[in-house]
């Protein structure tokens, strides 16, 4: 069996819908993005993110982000030249709100009705407001493990556990969710 | 529009709370009355699971804004998909008087 997908982390989800072409057109059945497609092409072209730094933000492996970027700009591509509409919908993903600083006050807050607009601070209502950048917290768990004596290091984004080695029985690492039964059997024997 | 605050008492001289699930009051303010509730946090003495608990009390009581000192990772995208704001506030000297009259500006 697959393993389970990785819940995407999603931070501005667009505030409408869909697309639809101008005109008239023979195909109107709907190309269906995700939501974690649409956050791809903002992050990417939009923000102008590397894939790397990108994929990063959505919590996601580096290969991972490639595939859901390519993916969006098939549909993207698809519904152009078709002539197809677009809706945004599903996909695997959480919805993160962006924070906010008052320098007013000096209170936190954050602004979960993304389709309004904030010009306010929540707190004190004062328009001295600024947004809080890389706020990076609830980070994902990405922690590579030796096969053999279970020895856990941190990994590094970007690079795949395999290409590390244990520092102690000179074997190669692994990813702490690719660890199977039968690998766990290993360890238990060898305690 | 109704306000949650976290408080360490049953007064408006009492400091705010800067833990969330596990504080001892929670004050509903309700901003267009202008009248405050003072209500014990019944997941305080829980041993596991108090944040998403105190939530689920907190969105009974139709509140839109909650003020504390810190929202814990399982919290926040509960809060999020229930729309309903937070606000952290890093100072804890102040108290449940200061931040309504904050609301009031």
């Amino acid at each position: 069996m697959a393993r389970p997908k990785r819940i995407r982390r999603v931070t501005n989800p667009p505030h409408y819908i869909g697309f639809k072409p101008i005109g008239d057109s023979e195909n109107n059945h709907p190309i269906v993005m995700n939501y974690e497609e649409y956050q791809a092409i903002r992050l990417n072209d939009f923000e102008l993110y590397s894939q790397l730094v990108a994929s990063g933000i959505m919590g996601v492996s580096r290969p991972t982000y490639t595939r859901i970027y390519e993916s969006a700009r098939r549909k993207v591509a698809q519904a152009f030249v078709n002539g197809q509409p677009i809706v945004f919908e599903g996909g695997k993903v959480y919805f993160d709100s962006d924070w906010y600083k008052c320098n007013h006050c000096g209170c936190y807050f954050n602004h979960p009705e993304k389709n309004r607009n904030l010009t306010k601070c929540a707190l004190c209502s004062s328009e001295n407001i600024g947004q809080l950048i890389n706020n990076q917290e609830g980070e994902i768990e990405d922690v590579c493990v030796c096969p053999w004596c279970g020895l856990e290091s941190i990994n590094t984004h970007g690079t795949p556990c395999h290409e590390e080695t244990c520092p102690d029985c000179n074997c190669r690492m692994i990813h702490k969710a690719n660890l199977n039964n039968s690998e766990e059997t290993i360890i238990k024997k060898k305690q | 529009m109704k306000v949650a605050i976290t408080s360490t008492g049953n007064g408006p001289d009492n400091k705010i709370d800067t833990r969330f699930g596990r504080c001892s009051y929670f004050v509903i303010y309700d901003t267009e009355s202008n009248s405050t509730e003072y209500i014990p946090n019944p997941t305080k003495e829980s041993i596991e699971g108090a944040g998403p608990a105190a939530v689920e009390f907190v969105a009974s009581k139709g509140v839109k804004k909650v003020i504390s000192g810190e929202f814990g990772a399982k919290v926040k995208p509960i809060f999020d998909q229930l729309s309903i704001q937070l606000v952290v506030i890093n100072d804890p000297e102040k108290s449940i008087s200061d931040i309504i009259s904050l609301l009031n500006q």
